[in-house]
């Protein structure tokens, strides 16, 4: 099978949700910066999103009974949902993070280690 | 008649009631100020009407009694009397078996009697037709304890004239002493001062009033008397004979605070124990032999009374040689129809000497409960309890209880049995009736009379006089309680026991003094010969025209009569000394003489009932002649104590196969000459007793004291009771103390020593054990994994680094492996 002669399936999808997926854990395992780890998770939230919204749509199928309907669309939307209370929550933490310390950097944030 | 059991277990039955009641409300009763002894009184008055109206059906069903003529035939008339139901033998054969029918069909009624009719067929041995078939009786199961398959344990009852004759004595009996209680023992409604109780701190003992406890007791002890009496077997009466002991041992030990009391109590049930031993033996003896409790014939059972005494052979003992034949026993447990039948013709087997066992151990539990020698020191301890007590219980039914089984237990003793039980009566008469001369305690005085008679008693009894026995419990009963409730009327005025602190109270309690002289007169058998006497006369005269009879036809063992006769003139004599120390010639002490009293009206109104009762009560009352006979009919004790004697008995007891003996028949002491010399031995010893005791005491010619010092041996040894106390302290009391310090020495040195040196050893072993297994072993191990677990976790503590990307490094790390893994396995699977 090969991704670029294909007509555009669920495959395809996949490899978006996966590109996206991985720049997001770079992304968090990389920056020091609390806003930037945010970024990053936003961007493996959504990459696996996109794979829900690809296996519901029965149009992506090559077995349209495979697809998960609405149930994808449906499980989409929680998860944008929650991806905005998580970043509503998130963004709190930080704030009041910088109000401790003028700074936003995670790697200062070890007083819990065992 | 079907009533009869009814209306007697009602009579047993409400003195129950009352206990109950007592025991229940008696305290809230107390408090509330509702004297407790008017519901034991009712009780007990409740049962004397039923029981007299018992006697009363008795008599309508059964006839006056009749008497037939013995004074005009002499001794010739015994004779041909024998001859006469010998001749009439085929006649008994084919009542007897006339009855067996009767027995069967008496199933439904539940009771076995012969209509007048049959009294009438007996023609020749119409004299003795009681003898021939056997007193009528009414016999059967309230109800059946054991399970059947083994043999029948039941409560039932047995009533014959004997029975309601013991009911209407002990009932009227307990109902004057109830009465009189109830005034004896008012200062028990309040607080008491025990005076004869000083505690530690030198104060007397108060404490709250005991009246309710009294008549609660009281009421227990009817109960178990009644009980006692209307008891249709031999483990039924144990029972009561059991109950009666603990009431008085209740009641003696009623003021228990008292050292002496206390002591009282536990003697005389102790001594009841030593007798209810062999009487337990006795039960076992019969048991095992006969396989049934029952006295008379229940449900076409045969009792003990018709085993012993088969119908078939004429109402005479009947042995077979031999120990214990298991078999008769065996087949008289499995009730049934069929084996009913199997028993009739084949009684159960048994030995003679068996029997010997089986009288003699039922005789010991007489000798415990009617303080017969060798048993007889409790009853004068005994006087520790309340007066009334003493009336009750230690003349008129505890005591009667002995004299009664064996009056009851009659058919069962062998000659042998019977002659042993005579000279233990005529030990115990002797005896007492010394140590009663001596005695200077009122109540002690009464004591060793009760015991005393209740030795003539059995030796009525054991010379073969059933009726002259038992007449005489009945009239003692009477003039005994009377004795003793005008002792304690002179206790209660006089607040001694003590005879010289009195003195010449017969001006101050009147009542008090000639009732009791009526006692005196009563016990001493007083009357005017050959015409009317007190009700002692009468008894008394029986039982030496009986041991007339009995010495005539055995003169080896003249000694008993002389042992009647002799003791005749010693109760004469020491009751008359007791009467004219309390209450003739000067006060020998003023100050007990100011504060007497005659007592009131409630104590001694019964003191008058009893009084003309004590005379009253032995004299038969001619009742007309009987159409068909001829005969005399007559109401009186002893009457109708006829109709109830054992079947089989009439002729005499029999001869004895191990002793010399030969009892002849009852009925030949009412021969004219051995009734006309009875009746001048009764009056001349009497008198001579009377006589000497008036010239001693009450005109003083002889000092009492002169005579103690010139028989000073005798003397000390008659007031120290025989030193029946210190032997029984030597023989008894020492080796038990003795052993039992030795025991107690072996206790402690080397059973405690034995105990201590295991639990040494014992520590030791588990100290060790401690230090090696559980110290090294067990901690060890435990510490040795948390310490593992420790360093384990310590280790774990480095991954926990507090920097977020390498968390989030791990995180992915981790899902990494995982998918590699899960595509490995995957992989494999596709492998296969």
């Amino acid at each position: 099978m090969n991704l670029l002669t294909d007509p555009v399936g669920a495959s395809h999808f996949m490899a978006v949700g996966a590109v996206m997926f991985v720049c997001g854990v770079v992304c968090m395992a990389t920056k020091r910066n609390g806003l930037g780890i945010l970024m990053g998770i936003e961007l493996v939230i959504n990459g696996a999103n996109l794979n829900f919204v690809a296996f519901g749509s029965e149009f992506l199928r090559r077995n349209p009974d495979y697809a998960l309907g609405v149930d994808g669309q449906l499980i989409a939307l929680f998860v944008i949902v929650l991806a905005a209370a998580e970043a509503a929550v998130a963004l709190a933490i930080a704030l009041n993070y910088y109000n401790n310390r003028a700074t936003i950097d995670v790697d200062r944030a070890d007083e819990l280690k065992g | 008649m079907d009533y009869l059991p009814t209306i007697l277990g009602a009579a047993v039955l409400l003195p129950l009631i009352s206990f109950v009641v007592i025991v229940l409300f008696g305290a809230a009763m107390r408090k509330a100020h509702v004297p407790t002894h008017y519901i034991a009184t009712g009780a007990i008055l409740g049962s004397f009407v039923l029981s007299f109206t018992a006697m009363c059906i008795w008599l309508s069903t059964h006839g006056i009694p009749e008497v037939h003529e013995h004074d005009a035939h002499g001794h010739g008339g015994h004779e041909e009397h024998a001859a006469g139901s010998h001749s009439a033998g085929a006649d008994h054969l084919g009542e007897s078996l006339a009855e067996g029918k009767l027995v069967e069909k008496g199933q439904d009624s539940q009771f076995i009697a012969l209509t007048d009719d049959d009294h009438k067929e007996g023609g020749v041995g119409k004299d003795h037709a009681s003898a021939a078939h056997g007193p009528d009786y009414v016999a059967d199961d309230w109800y059946t304890i054991s399970p059947p398959g083994i043999p029948k344990m039941s409560i039932g009852y047995h009533i014959d004239t004997l029975t309601i004759v013991m009911f209407v004595m002990v009932t009227f009996i307990a109902s004057c002493i109830h009465f009189y209680a109830g005034g004896y023992m008012h200062e028990e409604l309040h607080d008491v001062t025990d005076h004869e109780v000083t505690l530690s701190d030198g104060k007397h003992l108060r404490r709250p009033g005991r009246f309710h406890r009294f008549f609660q007791y009281l009421s227990l002890f009817c109960f178990s008397m009644l009980g006692l009496v209307i008891a249709g077997n031999v483990l039924m009466v144990f029972v009561f004979w059991e109950l009666v002991g603990v009431c008085s041992y209740f009641l003696i030990g009623f003021y228990i605070e008292r050292k002496s009391a206390s002591t009282a109590a536990n003697k005389a049930f102790i001594m009841n124990r030593v007798g209810d031993f062999g009487m337990l033996i006795g039960l076992a003896a019969l048991w095992a032999s006969f396989g049934t409790f029952s006295f008379g014939d229940v449900d076409g059972q045969p009792g003990l009374f018709s085993l012993i005494r088969p119908a078939e052979n004429q109402h005479q003992m009947t042995t077979k040689d031999g120990l214990v034949q298991v078999g008769g026993a065996s087949t008289e447990g499995e009730s049934g129809d069929d084996t009913t039948d199997a028993n009739a013709s084949n009684p159960a087997s048994f030995s003679y000497g068996l029997l010997i066992v089986a009288g003699l151990g039922i005789f010991c539990g007489c000798v415990g409960k009617s303080a017969q020698f060798p048993l007889q020191t409790w009853l004068p301890d005994a006087m520790e309890g309340p007066t009334p007590v003493s009336a009750l219980v230690h003349s008129a039914t505890m005591v009667a209880a002995g004299v009664y089984l064996v009056g009851r237990f009659y058919p069962v003793f062998t000659p042998e049995v019977l002659l042993i039980i005579a000279y233990v009566g005529g030990i115990t008469l002797f005896m007492a009736a010394t140590i009663a001369i001596v005695a200077t305690d009122i109540k002690r005085v009464l004591a060793f009379s009760t015991v005393s008679q209740l030795g003539y008693m059995m030796l009525a009894l054991g010379m073969g006089g059933w009726i002259a026995g038992l007449f005489h419990l009945i009239t003692h009963a009477f003039f005994k309680s009377l004795l003793f409730m005008c002792s304690g009327s002179v206790i209660h005025a006089c607040h001694t026991n003590e005879m010289p602190q009195m003195g010449g109270l017969r001006k101050k309690m009147p009542w008090t003094a000639y009732t009791m002289l009526v006692g005196c007169l009563a016990i001493a058998g007083a009357g005017i010969p050959f015409l009317i006497g007190f009700s002692g006369y009468y008894s008394k005269d029986a039982i030496i025209a009986q041991a007339i009879s009995f010495t005539d036809a055995n003169p080896s063992h003249k000694i008993l009569f002389f042992v009647a006769a002799g003791g005749a003139a010693i109760t004469a004599f020491y009751m008359f000394r007791l009467w004219f120390l309390t209450f003739s010639g000067k006060p020998r002490d003023q100050h007990v003489y100011d504060h007497a009293h005659e007592s009131p009206k409630v104590m001694y109104v019964p003191l008058v009932v009893l009084a003309v009762l004590a005379v009253a009560v032995g004299w038969s009352i001619p009742w007309g002649t009987d159409a068909d006979s001829g005969n005399h009919k007559e109401l009186g004790v002893t009457a109708l104590l006829e109709t109830a004697r054992p079947a089989g008995t009439a002729d005499g007891a029999g001869t004895g196969v191990n002793f010399d003996v030969t009892y002849p028949a009852e009925a030949a002491s009412h021969a004219e000459e051995i009734h006309v010399m009875a009746t001048l031995v009764a009056f001349g010893t009497a008198m001579a007793g009377f006589l000497l005791a008036f010239v001693m005491y009450g005109l003083q010619r002889i000092s009492a004291e002169d005579a103690a010092k010139q028989f000073a041996p005798v003397y000390g040894f008659f007031r120290n009771k025989w030193y029946f106390d210190e032997l029984y302290h030597i023989l008894f009391f020492k080796p038990t103390h003795f052993v039992s310090k030795l025991v107690a020495k072996f206790d402690r040195r080397a059973i405690d020593w034995v105990v201590n040196g295991t639990a040494k050893v014992a520590r030791k072993v588990s100290d060790t054990g401690d230090a090696i297994i559980d110290k090294g072993l067990v901690d060890g191990l435990v510490n040795l994994t948390a310490g593992w677990i420790y360093s384990v976790a310590n280790w774990f503590r480095n991954v926990q680094t507090g920097k977020l990307r390498q968390y989030v490094l791990f995180i992915v790390l981790g899902t990494v492996v995982l998918f590699v893994l899960i595509e490995y396995s995957s992989f494999l699977n596709a492998g296969h």
